[in-house]
């Protein structure tokens, strides 16, 4: 029974408002936490401040303008969203992609990785509290990817690069070089990293231990990329479905044992390594000159009746397209499924329990981009 | 009444009138001058430049800011408590302000030499937490409020440590004036005999200005600034001048008491603009280390300051008093305690790494709520 006197100091849990405008929303997301002190009891997220109707857009134009909305809704890995969108077109249209073009788009597409896990580094420091070092650290390694990404096709982040059949025209002549100098760089800030976090002792006490997720849980949800393999599951597109030429390479799927906040960190950043690795190869297995289109593009491209599923190890987790075309020039119906969607389904489950401020990190270690979560 | 002024006879009041002037004319120019150097600092740790554009160096950037922020309109929500939302800058401001009074820059140069001068600087350096609480509260904004209940609970944590890492040194020195503090360190700066009170001091003191690692109540990642989020212009900047005076005045406290002030501890007594360098040079050292850190270093969870606090801070500090007493109480040698206190130092570091790196079993928390299965 509950006396006058406990009910006069019955306490009322508040709501606090993290986001749209929020510094670590990463974008506009908006999680309503209900704390009873620092404790976070429940998270309430609100999605869909950057719905652009990209899906239903696609339907109206042909197969070729579509590949700059794929861009748009994953603007930090944008080759590897063009990368599962162009496949599922040649996979419907039966384009044969030469070999040449598709050793860049896999070159490309892992420097991209690199590019997107530097913005990840820079954002969660930033989360953790480093006022705005990591940030720069991170920044200056992906000016160099970028500006290499602009010498190749033009553009810093909306790349509309890949096409399907091949490339929209070939590398600069001293591509190969430009890559090993800046995998070199990216070594080095891969280091800097190191440096700056994995045996920082705040940095570690604060990530070990919290947000955590059992193998189960994440499957259950969905989740796939980093954020599922540093729970222990080695699940990789790259390596069970090997698309391009990922079989031809040697190269380790990264998976973690705790599956909290530190392991989803500490993965991304082996994982880092490993791309380098992957490029490392692709370079010296990449023939210097060939073609980068088939020889026979229909001036329009038509694909015959039919559906297809095509999935790709972005980023964030698996990047895939549902393409159903009934004949024409232009989807019938295109679905992104989107990892960082499925990887902040389980953000309650991940947070509930923990400190106000370790909320902030666990929503930051999804590493969610949210155009790709709202399109 | 009357009492001298740079020799000349003068009121009371008007002494007491002129030599506030000085201060807040002083502490003003300082704290531009330190904003500017966090600024430019930060830049070359983060491989930026700074500001540059505003004057020589962009040392003028300061001034701008601050003609920018008294031009701003000062804005005070619809549901603010009217008088705890405008007195709370003055509470942190002012408090801060009236530390300057026993500060020794240089020999002669106090405002004022108390007997009692270090409790009276402790004493009042935190009241301001006061204003704190009020900015949070008076504000009514849920972010604020977390942040001003953070700054309370931070503060009054480690005011005891702060307080008896200072007290450890004024039993060694047996006295609390802190112009007497510094010509006692003539010979040896008190940093030497207590290696351990010296880092705790500096850990409390981060504490206890805010600054990072521990700039939980302000945490722009979690509360968007805390306190003082629904602030703007002239009452936002008071906050700004409060938290880098604070940081200037615990800079040249943390300098005076243990690493000799303005003494030159190799012969003759310097002359007053050596003096000046030297106390500057030291306290600049000391500022410089937290603007480092501030570019390094991650924050602390709450529950990890305050047990940072409680469990560790605390008992060592309370050992090195005790430690402190046995040598008095039996005349030993200073050398003894010396190596007990660097014996702390590695107590610390050894202590505060095994307490990051514990084994996960330990750190996950059950979740305090249940969730319901997916």
């Amino acid at each position: 029974m509950v006396t006058e006197r406990a009910r006069e100091f019955d306490t009322q849990d508040l709501l606090i408002n993290v986001g749209p405008q929020h510094p670590s929303t990463h974008g506009v997301f908006r999680m309503v936490l209900e704390v009873d002190g620092e404790l976070v009891k429940d998270v309430i997220p609100y999605i869909g401040y950057l719905h652009r109707g990209a899906e239903k857009l696609c339907e109206t134009m042909d197969y070729r303008q579509g590949i700059g909305f794929m861009d748009r809704t994953e603007y930090l890995a944008a080759f590897n969203a063009e990368l599962s969108y162009v496949m599922a077109v040649e996979e419907l249209a039966g384009l044969e992609v030469p070999e040449r073009a598709q050793w860049i788009r896999m070159i490309l597409c892992e420097l991209n990785r690199l590019s997107s896990h530097f913005m990840f580094l820079g954002a969660f420091g930033v989360d953790t509290g480093v006022m705005g070092t990591p940030f720069i650290y991170g920044w200056r390694e992906r000016e160099m990817l970028i500006d290499l990404f602009e010498e190749i096709s033009g553009d810093r982040m909306m790349y509309a690069y890949f096409r399907p059949g091949g490339l929209a025209w070939d590398v600069t002549r001293n591509f190969k070089e430009r890559v090993r100098e800046v995998i070199k760089s990216s070594a080095q800030g891969i280091k800097d990293f190191d440096g700056l976090f994995t045996e920082n002792e705040i940095f570690v006490a604060r990530t070990k231990g919290i947000g955590y997720i059992s193998a189960e849980d994440a499957i259950d949800y969905g989740m796939s990329g980093p954020s599922i393999r540093a729970s222990g599951v080695p699940l990789d597109v790259r390596r069970d479905e090997p698309y391009l030429k990922y079989s031809e390479v040697d190269f380790q799927v990264v998976t973690g044992q705790h599956g909290d906040v530190f392991d989803r960190y500490a993965c991304r950043l082996q994982e880092m390594r490993e791309s380098i690795k992957i490029i490392e190869q692709c370079l010296d297995k990449m023939a210097d000159t060939g073609p980068i289109m088939p020889e026979k593009m229909p001036r329009m491209l038509r694909t015959p009746p039919g559906e297809v599923y095509m999935r790709t190890e972005a980023p964030r987790g698996e990047y895939g397209i549902y393409l159903v075309s009934n004949g024409g020039n232009r989807p019938y119906r295109l679905k992104v499924r989107s990892a960082c969607l499925s990887n902040l389904q389980a953000l309650k489950q991940m947070s509930v329990g923990l400190y106000v401020a370790d909320a902030i990190l666990v929503l930051g270690s999804i590493d969610i981009v949210l155009s790709e979560v709202d399109r | 009444m009357t009492t001298s002024l740079w020799g000349m006879d003068i009121n009371v009041w008007a002494n007491a009138a002129i030599r506030l002037q000085i201060i807040v004319l002083v502490m003003t120019v300082v704290v531009m001058g330190l904003i500017w150097a966090e600024r430019r600092i930060l830049g070359r740790f983060q491989q930026r430049i700074g500001p540059q554009k505003t004057g020589p160096f962009g040392l003028l950037q300061s001034v701008a800011d601050a003609v920018k922020l008294v031009g701003k309109e000062d804005l005070r929500p619809k549901n603010a408590d009217p008088w705890t939302f405008e007195l709370a800058p003055f509470l942190v401001f002012i408090p801060i302000f009236m530390g300057f009074v026993v500060v020794p820059f240089i020999a002669g140069w106090n405002i004022s030499v108390l007997e009692l001068g270090l409790l009276y600087f402790v004493a009042i350096s935190s009241v301001n937490i006061v204003g704190w609480v009020m900015a949070g509260w008076g504000s009514d904004n849920r972010y604020a409020m977390i942040g001003g209940l953070r700054a309370a609970a931070q503060s009054i944590s480690y005011e005891l440590p702060l307080v008896l890492s200072l007290v450890s040194v004024a039993m060694f020195a047996g006295t609390m004036n802190l112009d007497e503090m510094v010509r006692q360190q003539a010979a040896v700066p008190y940093i030497v005999w207590q290696p351990m009170a010296f880092a705790i001091f500096f850990i409390a003191a981060l504490a206890e200005l805010n600054r990072a690692p521990f700039d939980i109540p302000v945490g722009e990642s979690e509360v968007v600034g805390g306190p003082f989020v629904e602030y703007s212009g002239i009452r936002w900047s008071m906050f700004m001048l409060a938290e880098y005076a604070g940081l200037f005045i615990m800079a040249i406290i943390g300098a005076s008491v243990f690493l000799g002030g303005y003494i030159w501890p190799f012969g003759e007594e310097l002359g007053r603009g050596w003096q000046l360098m030297l106390i500057s040079a030291k306290a600049g050292l000391i500022i410089f280390v937290v603007f480092w850190i501030r570019a390094s270093l991650p924050r602390l969870r709450i529950d990890q300051l305050m047990g940072y606090s409680w469990k560790v801070l605390l008992p060592l500090v309370l050992l090195q008093v005790l430690v402190n007493g046995l040598i008095l109480v039996n005349g030993w040698s200073e050398v003894i305690l010396g190596v007990t206190g660097l014996a702390g130092v590695v107590a610390l570091v050894t202590i505060t790494g095994r307490a990051a790196n514990r084994p996960r079993s330990i750190l996950a928390r059950p979740a305090a709520v249940k969730v319901e299965a997916a």
